[in-house]
């Protein structure tokens, strides 16, 4: 049973055969039996998998887009077994991956040949929460969802929320500077760390673990850690500020019939909603017929037009979040934006509504081959760039859909590409560098949320220049002279 | 001749909410807590508005007895669908004692007074899981009743109801006027949408209290105490077979 699970698990091409270019640096030693042994003995029963079939879901990311071919995951419990794990790494010259939650979009997460992976996972011990502060000081591999629910009993929430908060640890979150359903709301994840506690590849302890709101002594040295993506340091403990939580939730799902009424529905929401405005999210045709098959609903919230917006109120109290959504649902129906839509009526029904957008990822994996495309563009762009990506796929029988959606708050656009008997390099060519070269011209982010991984580190120089990726990697050579850390990824690699 | 249907509708503990005793044991936390319409309510409420659209019926009269609060939930009644709606207020100390036969009672006289040819309710509600009212509203009414529905045929003042029971289902055929109680698999019900959320705010809503329909509400059933379920205990991991054998043994249980 468990070979049918992994016989299942791998429908991915080793990465290494996919991206037949990139070769493994000889820079780096190659795992003996000593090697092994001191691991075994360093972390005790059982934390160090050796097992092919066992080390075969770490070598594969969320998306299935990626395979590795670690022979060594190791699951350390504590720091002190981090510091020692990279200290000998460092000294040996193997490359580790540091893997957090493995929920990564990007490639990022997983090895892209035989790299030692470094699992978080274990260190898992909640800790503190001051309910004066609302800070929260915790170990990196906690569950987002379960940190949830741990400062909710002191009335007070998590600073983001996506939907992968069921399986992503709070360590991976930062390291991707994550960001999610409410910046629009709370701002970006670094917004929200007030100190970190990062093992540096050398094994050395950084302790920038103040749990403090204000400390502006010398060079905030956490700030270079926070969307590293696992290329300067292991995070290994976070001290976040927690917003208040509020009881009050509205939430709206509207339909209209074109991008520019979606538009017009959002700069309503904003001048109506004003600060009740939690998330503004949007969803084309494609996507929402999808997320519906997926979820197997046969009721419709409401009648099927070509866009739909979310909207969601959080106040103090119930009838002040549902009062601006009323006023806002009823001056869009007049002005005649939207042509039809919801608003939740009870609990069930908000997380009913919410899960056509939060499960949206899982309904496109189900849908075939998903290329997956995260940029931030001039909101009043994005869906010409997804109309032109739709145009240019007609020509391959192959293509399931195209489908638009998104963080339209935050001019953040997810345009996926669905591919019905697998990777196709045909339709890989097709819209790379294309895409990328569109939204450098508008001066866009070539992913404004999932960082670089390894499928984007290609396109850094086109995003942000050859200075930048100069002192990018003069920095990176400061902290990691061996480059021990997440070889391959985010800054492009070049056959040393 | 289209009918005329009398659903009730009871504003509940939200079905998604982890619900808490008091720590006197008097009863459950309401304050601050999430409220909304009695799931298997929003079923019956479906089925009186499908009943509407096939024009089977007339006039759907949603009611609700409690406090000002409950206005909402007949707003979410009307939202869905219904024509008008009935607030009978019952607040305070009266609201904590209601019960389902001062319920029973104020639904048979609402019927009575709105010569209403079905009434139409939720099999029970999830925060007490009573499941009495809408057969107290038969006997009392000397009405037939058909209840844990499962599907509604009407024609020519019969209803044919196929019903949930234990060893399957059972239809019956019961003449109107009478009482039909919903069951989960009855129907989906829909979302509100925009234009009957706006609409809704116009249809009437009318109030009146427990003297006005001449009903005494006095509970006959006082509440000693309220408790959590016995906590569930933690499973244990054996190594293997034998001893699990052994454990099993242990317990007394082969």
């Amino acid at each position: 049973m468990w070979s049918q699970t992994i016989r299942r698990l791998s429908t991915s091409a080793l990465t290494r055969v996919r991206h037949p270019k990139l070769r493994r640096s000889t820079h780096y030693a190659t795992l003996t039996d000593k090697d092994v042994s001191f691991f075994e003995r360093l972390l005790s029963s059982g934390r160090t998998i050796t097992n092919p079939d066992e080390c075969l879901p770490f070598n594969i990311d969320y998306i299935k887009s990626c395979q590795g071919q670690s022979q060594l995951v190791l699951r350390p419990k504590t720091v002190d077994e981090v510091q020692a794990i990279l200290r000998y790494c460092n000294e040996h010259q193997l490359a580790v991956c540091p893997q957090s939650g493995n929920t990564g979009l990007s490639g990022g997460s997983v090895p892209v040949f035989d790299e030692i992976i470094l699992s978080l996972r274990l260190l898992n011990s909640i800790g503190n929460f001051d309910e004066n502060s609302g800070v929260l000081t915790t170990d990196a591999g906690c569950v987002l969802e379960k940190l949830d629910t741990h400062v909710r009993q002191y009335g007070h929430i998590m600073p983001i929320d996506l939907g992968a908060k069921g399986s992503c640890l709070i360590g991976g979150n930062v390291a991707t500077n994550a960001g999610g359903l409410r910046v629009v709301r709370f701002g970006s994840l670094r917004s929200a760390v007030l100190g970190l506690e990062v093992v540096l590849p050398d094994g050395s302890l950084l302790d920038c673990l103040t749990s403090i709101r204000k400390d502006n002594t010398g060079i905030d040295l956490k700030q270079p850690f926070i969307g590293s993506e696992g290329i300067l340091g292991i995070v290994t403990r976070v001290a976040l500020a927690c917003p208040s939580l509020m009881s009050g939730v509205g939430l709206g799902f509207f339909a209209c019939s074109s991008f520019e009424q979606i538009l017009s529905t959002m700069r309503l929401a904003r001048k109506i909603c004003g600060e009740t405005l939690s998330a503004i999210e949007f969803l084309d045709e494609s996507t929402y017929n999808l997320s519906l098959k997926y979820l197997q609903r046969t009721n419709k919230p409401i009648e099927s037009n070509k866009f739909y917006i979310l909207i969601e109120t959080m106040s103090s109290t119930d009838e002040q979040a549902k009062a601006t959504l009323e006023k806002l649902a009823t001056t869009a129906l007049e002005k005649e934006f939207v042509t039809d839509g919801t608003l939740a009526q009870d609990l069930t029904q908000y997380k009913d509504i919410w899960a056509i957008r939060e499960r949206v990822s899982d309904a496109l994996v189900a849908d075939g081959y998903v290329f997956k495309y995260d940029f931030s563009l001039p909101t009043s762009r994005m869906y010409k760039l997804v109309e032109e990506t739709e145009e240019r796929m007609k020509q391959f029988s192959n293509v399931g859909n195209v489908t638009g959606f998104g963080h339209l708050g935050d001019q953040n656009l997810h345009l996926n590409v669905t591919v019905k008997d697998g990777y196709s390099d045909d339709i890989k060519q097709a819209l790379e560098p294309w895409l990328y070269e569109w939204v450098a011209k508008e001066h866009g982010s070539v992913s404004a949320e999932h960082g670089l991984g390894l499928h984007k580190s290609k396109y850094l120089e086109l995003n942000k220049g050859k200075h930048s990726l100069e002192l990018m990697k003069q920095m990176k050579h400061m902290f990691d002279p061996k480059c021990i850390l997440n070889p391959y990824k985010v800054l492009p690699y070049k056959i040393d | 001749m289209a009918i005329r249907i009398l659903v009730g509708v009871k504003r509940a503990i939200d079905y998604a909410v982890k619900v808490q005793v008091k720590t006197d044991k008097s009863g459950v936390v309401t304050e601050g807590v999430k409220h909304s319409m009695n799931p298997f309510d929003e079923i019956a409420v479906e089925e009186a508005i499908r009943l509407k659209e096939k024009k089977v019926a007339q006039e759907v009269i949603a009611l609700s007895c409690g406090p000002a609060q409950c206005q909402e939930t007949l707003r979410t009644a009307l939202a869905l669908g219904a024509d008008r709606a009935i607030h009978v207020e019952v607040t305070g100390k009266d609201y904590e004692m209601l019960q389902p036969l001062a319920i029973s009672k104020l639904i048979a006289a609402v019927a009575k007074k709105e010569n209403v040819d079905l009434v139409l309710l939720g099999k029970l509600a999830i925060d007490d899981d009573s499941n009495q009212t809408g057969q107290m509203v038969a006997g009392l009414l000397s009405w037939p009743q058909a209840v844990f529905a499962s599907k509604v045929d009407i024609k020519d003042k019969t209803a044919e109801v196929m019903r949930e029971i234990d060893g399957g289902s059972e239809t019956l055929r019961v003449k109107l006027p009478a009482v039909i109680t919903s069951d989960l698999r009855l129907n989906q019900p829909r979302f509100a949408n925009l234009p009957s959320i706006q609409k809704a705010k116009k249809k009437p809503m009318a109030k009146m209290s427990p003297k006005d329909l001449g009903v005494d509400i006095k509970p006959h059933q006082e509440y000693l105490s309220y408790e959590e379920p016995p906590k569930r205990q933690g499973g244990g991991r054996v190594a293997n077979v034998d001893e699990l054998i052994s454990k099993l043994k242990e317990k007394g249980l082969i």
